[in-house]
This record gives C-alpha cells, structure tokens and sequence, in this order.
C-alpha cells in the first residue's frame, strides 16, 4: 500500500526531469557532432564523386545498392537470439565500413552531404536514431528469430531453421485449434464489418450536423465522448455490460421483449460483441474527419447543382463524395490499418479468450505471450504486416493519393 | 419601393452563402426536417454517451448493490464511497500521478521531434524523403504486440527495464510517425513566401521556423499534442511488459485492470477509477476541440 507523498512526487519528478536531461544532452551532442562533420563530410564526398567518375552512375547504383543489402543481411544475421551471441557479431566494424563505402560510392552522397542539406538532416537526426531504436532495431530482431526455433522448448541455445516458421504458419494451427485462414477470414471479416460503420456513421453524423443550427457545438462535444476515453477503460465498462445478467445490452433486449444474449460465451455473439465495442469507438474520428472535409467543400459547387435542379441525392454522389476523397482516403487506409491491428478491443472484450473470436493481432499475442512461441509469432507477424503492406500498396496505387504528398 | 430594396438584397444574399453555403440549408429547412434532425443527433448523443453515464452510475452505487438491472443513471441510494475508498485507501492517486508525469514528458518530447522532422519532410527535397515517408507510414502497420518482446530485450540492454526512463523514451518516439504525417500535411499549407520574406530580412532558417511556422500550426500541434497524449495516457501493453513487476512504478491502466481482477471485479473501485481517469483526458478533448477539425484534416485536403 502506498500513498501519494511528496516524497513520491518528488522522486517522480526527479526521475522524468533527469530522462528529459538525458534526451537533451543526447539530441545536443549528436547535432553537435553532426554540425561539425557536415563539412569535411561534405569536401570528401565531392572528392569521392570526382574520383569515381569513371564508372558511370548506374555501376555506382548497383554496387552501392548491394552493399546495402550485404549490410542489411549482416544486421539481421547479427542480433543475437536467446543466449546465443551470434558469429557475426565480432565483425560489425566492417558492416559499418560497408556502409559507408555503400554511402560514398553512391551518385547520391554529393546531393546527401550537400551543405545545404545540413538542417534538415539534423532536424530529422533524432527522430531517425529514435526510430532505429525502436522500430529497425526490433524489426531486425523479429526477423531473425522467425528463421529460428525459439520456443520454450529451445528457449537457451535456438537453431536456424530456415523457412520452417513461415511454412508453418499456413500448415499448422497458430493456436491450439484455430488455423491462419479462418483468423485471416475473421479479421477481414472485423475490418470490414467496423469500417463500413464507421465510415457510414461518421458520414450520416457528420451531414447532420455540417448546418446552422442550435446546440450544434453541445452535440459535436457528446459524440466526440467515446474517442475521449481511454481505450481500456472504454474496453473494460463494454465488457461488463456485456455480462448476461447485469449488463444493460441483455437488460435492454429483455425490456424490449428480446431473449438475451450470452455475449461473452457464444462465439458469434462475442464477435457481434467486440464489434459493437469497436464501432461505438471508431465513428467520432471519422465523423471530425468528415466534418472537416466537407467544410473545406466550397459553396459554389452546390450553388450551380441547385440551379441545373440536382437531388440532394445527386448532389451527394457527384459533388460531396469525390470533394471528400482527399480527405476520406487517407483516413480510410488509417482507419484499416488501425482497425486490422487493434489490440484493446479484441483483447479485452474476449475475457473468456475464445480462440473463435480471436483476430490476427491477438492471435499474435497469445502465440508470444501465452504460450511462448516467439519464433512462429515473429514468422506470423511478419506474414501479418505483409498482407497489410499488400492491401495498403494496392490502395494507394489505386487511389493515387499519396502522389503528391511524397514528391 | 421594391424596385430599390431588390437590387440591395440580392448581393447580400449571394455573399453569405458563397462564404458558408453549406449551413444555408439548415435554417431553410423545414420545421419537420429541422425536428427529425435534432432527434437523430439526440439519440446519437445518447448512444454515444450513455456508456459513460453507466460507469458513473456503477461509481455511484453502494457496495451491497454494484449489480443490479435498473438503467437508472443516478441510483436512488448514490454514495460516494467508492470513490472515497479508491483516493484514499488504494494506490491509485501514486499510480494516477505516475501516468500524468510519463504522458506529459512524453507528449512534450513527442511534439518537439515530430515538430522539426516534419519541418524537414515540408521544406526540403532531401534524398529518401520519399522513402521515409512511406516507411513512416508503414510503421503503423506493425502489430504491437509484435514490437513488445524485442523492446524489451533492448530495454534491457539499455537498462531501461522497472524505470519511467524506458516508458518516457518508448512512447515519445511511437506518436512520432503519425504526427510527423500530421504536421507535415499542415506544414505544407503554410505558403513558402512567408518564411523567404523573413530569411531575406536576415532571419535564420531555425528562427524561422521558430517565429513564423509554429505559431501559425498551432492547430496541429495540439493535435499532435493530444494524440501523442492520449497514446501514453492509455496505453496497456508497453507498460505492463516494462512496468508490471514494479507496482510503485504502475501506471493508472495496469492498477485499473488489476482492480478488475482474475477472480472477481471490484466493480464500484473500477468505476470510481474510471470516472477520475477520464476527467483529464475529456478535458484535454473539450478544449483542443477547436482545433481538431482544422488541425487534423486541414493538410490532407490539400494533399
């Protein structure tokens, strides 16, 4: 038992003040070394690229290029997995030697430590370490325990085994029962299902409310309410009216004369359930998201359909829909991504941990947490963030919406 | 007499719905459409709160009682108990407190690096700028619970484990992709001609930046702000992987969960935990609520 006493404030204090002296210090220093070396960098380079203009860029290209996949292999390879220390570890002067090469020889080194390009390297220097830290980093780590065997069974000394994982995830159950399509299935079916609500929701909530009228801001305020309230507590209060007896969903049903449900038993039902929870809590993002795009809709438009006498029905199909798709596609492709890989939801509302009811991204937690199979949930997860990058490249190439925003 | 008034009524007319069109209607409608409308937006406003009043309601009631089938919002016999017993016999005001020192520094850190990144990603065309966008992007894609085992064999390493000092550095840099995105989508409806003005006036490009750009992105900032908030404010896993064994270190979410127990759910305490929990987060939504609309989708229109 522990009451809050100044000394714990105090100690609290302390300890979040002196991490945020620890970033400062550590963002000062690598900037000052950054500023520092820009400059010889930058001679060198030009020294480089006139030294080497003999091969021709394309040459450049491709040998700088495989150094960096000779590099990138040697980083996975070197992570070391349980308590083994991998062989290639000792040789990691060289991988960074390589990468330099790689850097130097490249056509691009002249344009990368170009002077003009000091700031915005080093306004982007430590978002880049921190990203190494702690995205590159466990990447590369997954990725190597995905071709090992890291199981509790070989929890000490785990050996390479190639595909294997990767095999497995299509062949064997991720689960004690449960195999990947029907999980794959049932995600799709979740992402789906929560952002055709969402969207659908956030569209109706947010024509009705893009007018003059009284209260307008009092409504806008009360349908924001469930993004304002931190996701587990949101989880946990569904789960529990939820419950059979007590909950108000089963009371609700009963005062209206319907059989009530078993939400958290039933596997059906426990899917209507979680789905239920992710919808009420997905609609207000989508709803500002809208409200803000159709207020960026210019009066104009709707001015000459009321003269050549367009439907309001017409008018939301030719006018509003395509005006919206700059705003709406990007929040579309977050809303999937953020849907696919929800945790909370499927975690929390599937207290009785009904593997019918598990998604891809619990299914992943369970495999790793539960039962420790960090080899195949690595192979697994990895499978995951493919299907995503898959669906995300096609949607973008379809939509074409990020052409401007990268070029 | 109305030869005179015609001619001034139509320009005025035009004007006002050029400029705000889209409200026009809502005053022109029907009183029966106007009335069908508010009904909609009512019991929208009902469906998404009435959740909320239920765990104020579950708060309210006394211990004996915590499960009934009344959908009375305010039980007859309301004590406050359970609040009484969750501020001053459990942790939670510790736990409550660590979580608002973690998700302050964190928010703050966070903003400041996605702030001048995103600087970066607007204003220059530096090699692998498109690249790292979509890598940014990509970032979101990663499960989370994929990420957890890794950190925490890297936290560690570092020594980062049983500390705020792991959680403060973890959370700043995951809202850093999405605000990064965020803010460069603003950034970029920021006219370059404002800063070349003042870089001509002898300013430097940081100051710039400083005086001229921030100011003006204030919108997304909070966004930014909130979002990277509410990320640390909320979150359950990296805290329970990096935290969970050093109960005086907990946050409020792994103490909310463990009210709710294996066996059987303390359900008045977790209630009552609930109430007060989500009391800074509304507020923080109700007053950057003016800028959410503006700050998030002002960049992607344009986009």
């Amino acid at each position: 038992m522990q009451f809050l006493t100044l000394e714990v404030i105090l100690n609290s204090l302390r300890e979040v003040g002196s991490t945020v002296l620890y970033i400062l210090v550590g963002t000062a220093f690598l900037e000052i070394v950054a500023y520092l070396w820009w400059k010889p960098l930058s001679t060198f380079s030009e020294w480089i690229d006139r030294g080497l203009k003999f091969l021709g860029k394309p040459v450049r290209h491709v040998i700088s290029t495989l150094l960096i996949v000779g590099v990138v292999i040697f980083a996975v390879g070197s992570v070391g997995v349980g308590q083994n220390v991998s062989p290639l570890a000792p040789y990691w002067p060289f991988a960074i030697v390589a990468f330099l090469v790689a850097t130097y020889i490249s056509p691009n080194a002249v344009k990368i430590f170009h002077w003009r390009m000091r700031l915005p390297y080093m306004l982007l220097l430590p978002a880049i370490v921190g990203l190494m830290l702690l995205v590159i980093y466990p990447l590369l780590w997954e990725l190597n325990v995905s071709f090992t065997n890291l199981n509790p069974r070989h929890f000490k000394s785990p050996d390479f085994v190639g595909f294997l994982n990767y095999v497995e995830v299509f062949t064997r159950p991720i689960l004690k029962q449960v195999t990947f399509f029907p999980v794959l299935m049932r995600t799709i079916l979740w992402t789906v299902v929560n952002l055709a609500f969402h969207v659908s929701g956030g569209m109706g909530l947010a024509l009705l409310l893009n007018r003059k009228m009284r209260l307008r801001g009092l409504y806008r305020a009360l349908l924001i309410f469930p993004w304002a309230i931190p996701q587990p507590i949101a989880c946990l209060a569904w789960l529990g009216e939820f419950h059979f007896e007590y909950g108000f969903v089963n009371i609700a049903l009963q005062r209206v004369g319907l059989a009530p449900v078993r939400w958290l038993t039933e596997p059906t039902a426990n899917f209507a359930a979680m789905c239920i929870t992710n919808i009420w809590l997905g609609i207000p993002f989508m709803m500002v998201i809208i409200l803000g795009g159709l207020q960026s809709i210019a009066g104009e438009y709707y001015e000459a359909a009321d003269m050549d006498g367009a439907s309001p029905w017409q008018k939301f199909w030719q006018i509003t829909t395509p005006l919206l798709q700059p705003v709406l596609t990007p929040a579309i492709i977050l809303g999937t991504v953020w849907t696919f890989t929800n945790f909370n939801v499927p975690f929390f509302i599937n207290q009785n941990e009904l593997e019918t009811s598990d998604t891809l991204v619990t299914a992943l937690f369970r495999s790793a947490f539960q039962y420790f199979n960090l080899s195949s949930a690595a192979a697994f997860a990895f499978v995951n963030f493919g299907l995503l990058l898959i669906f995300a490249i096609f949607y973008i190439r379809i939509t074409g919406v990020l052409k401007g925003v990268t070029e | 007499m109305t030869a005179t008034t015609a001619p001034t009524r139509v320009p005025v007319r035009r004007q006002k719905s050029t400029r705000q069109h889209f409200f026009k209607s809502g005053l022109e409608d029907s009183p029966f459409k106007r009335f069908l409308i508010h009904l909609a937006l009512i019991l929208s406003c009902a469906l998404a709160v009435y959740p909320v009043l239920r765990i104020v309601s579950v708060s309210l009631r006394p211990g004996d009682r915590l499960l009934s089938t009344s959908l009375a919002i305010i039980p007859p016999d309301a004590t406050l108990q359970a609040y009484k017993t969750v501020l001053f016999d459990k942790a939670f005001p510790v736990w409550v407190w660590n979580s608002l020192a973690i998700t302050t520094a964190t928010a703050i850190t966070g903003v400041i690096l996605a702030a001048t990144s995103a600087y970066a990603f607007s204003r220059w065309k530096f090699i692998g700028r498109g690249p790292g966008l979509v890598f940014l992007l990509t970032t979101q894609m990663l499960p989370a619970p994929m990420m957890m085992v890794p950190i925490y064999i890297l936290a560690i390493k570092l020594g980062l484990t049983q500390t705020y000092r792991g959680l403060i550095i973890a959370y700043s840099i995951t809202s850093v992709p999405f605000s990064i995105w965020i803010l460069k989508g603003y950034y970029d409806t920021i006219p370059h001609e404002l800063e070349e003005a003042a870089l001509i006036d002898g300013v430097s490009r940081l100051s710039a930046f400083w005086r001229i750009i921030l100011p003006l992105s204030t919108p997304a900032l909070a966004i930014v702000f909130l979002f990277s908030f509410m990320a640390a404010w909320s979150d359950y896993l990296l805290a329970r992987v990096m935290i969970a064994s050093e109960r005086p270190l907990w946050t409020w979410v792994l103490g909310v969960r463990d009210f709710q127990g294996q066996f059987q759910t303390q359900w008045g305490l977790f209630s009552a935990a609930s109430v007060l929990v989500m009391i800074p987060a509304m507020a923080l939504f109700l007053y950057s609520s003016k800028w959410l609309i503006s700050g998030l989708t002002l960049g992607s229109v344009k986009g």
